[in-house]
């Protein structure tokens, strides 16, 4: 590892010591904050896959059911039936920290119309199926946003953490070490010959 | 805060959450599907529900998406089955932290 390009004194020598045990410290919490980063992801990423497959059945089901209905009846009357909706879901959202990032959270606030706003007359009773399934999924569809966000931005965090950790690891404490230990060298070396010098002085005296 | 949920996706899949009221928008190419995003994530949308069939045309964006807090973008199925696009995405979450992908390799094994 390449010696940093400083002046060999014990004032330098001094700052270095400092920064390097600044370094030490920064890489143990950053590699602990990591792997707790890790473990929660990893619950996270478990309820995500589990929340996923059971969504995608429920969707995939309310949606050929609502197929199936736009089939059997008059698409320009399904269309018709369904135009206009009575209810309007808006969500409250918040922003939550998960180990210093701002995830969303978020609940759904329904205005409560009526599901079905159309005439049972013109259209099958498979849409209200579909329908009624739908809105089951709706909710589940949210938590299941909130959650693969949280997991996205988790995965991005720990990802980034762990290059700083590398960084630390592989770069900054060998390079700060080496750069120590060639100013200890150094100084070192001039003491010796300081007192080399003095002997030689003496010597000269003495004859 | 944002507070609206979407549906992106081509018409005849997505047209019924209509009815369980979201707001439904339209698309059937990357390019409109694109824009569309573009538009939610400056406008008050928390949570974005996109056709899978169009996530996996456009997944710059899609990747860009992630990095923000809202809206959330998450790729839904509209067809008979789901294509397993979402769960890719899962996965690919998991390797990014991880390395290796312990989720879905457990499963294998058993």
């Amino acid at each position: 590892m390449a010696v940093m390009n400083v002046n060999p004194t014990r004032m330098e020598m001094k700052r270095l010591q400092q920064r390097l045990k600044t370094a030490t410290r920064g890489h143990k919490l950053l590699k602990d904050k990591t792997d707790e980063m890790i473990r929660r992801f990893i619950d996270l990423a478990e309820q995500n896959k589990r929340l996923r497959e059971q969504t995608e059945q429920e969707l995939c089901a309310a949606l050929n059911a609502f197929a199936e209905a736009r089939a059997v009846t008059d698409a320009r009357a399904t269309e018709e039936a369904i135009l206009m909706p009575s209810r309007q879901v808006s969500l409250t959202c918040s922003k939550r920290k998960v180990m210093g990032i701002d995830v969303p959270s978020m609940q759904v606030a329904d205005s409560g119309g009526e599901l079905y706003p159309y005439s049972f007359l013109t259209v099958t009773p498979k849409l209200d199926d579909s329908l009624r399934g739908l809105n089951g999924v709706l909710l589940r569809l949210v938590e299941l946003a909130e959650t693969e966000k949280t997991c996205n931005m988790l995965a991005e965090e720990i990802e980034k953490n762990k290059r700083r950790v590398n960084a630390l690891e592989n770069i900054m404490i060998p390079q700060l070490t080496e750069t120590i230990r060639y100013i200890k060298m150094k100084l070192d070396e001039s003491e010796r010959a300081a007192t080399v010098r003095l002997m030689k002085v003496k010597d000269m005296i003495n004859k | 805060m944002p507070d609206k949920i979407a549906v992106i996706g081509d018409k005849d899949s997505v047209l019924a959450f209509k009815a369980v009221g979201v707001e439904v928008f339209d698309a059937t190419t990357a390019e409109q599907a694109v824009a569309l995003l573009k538009k939610m994530t400056a406008e008050r949308y928390a949570v974005v529900f996109i056709a899978e069939s169009l996530a996996e045309q456009i997944p710059e964006t899609l990747a860009k998406a992630k990095l923000q807090t809202y809206p959330a973008v998450v790729p839904i199925p509209t067809g008979r089955t789901p294509s397993g696009f979402g769960m890719q995405g899962i996965k690919s979450d998991v390797e990014k932290a991880i390395g290796v992908d312990v989720i879905f390799n457990k499963e294998d094994k058993q």
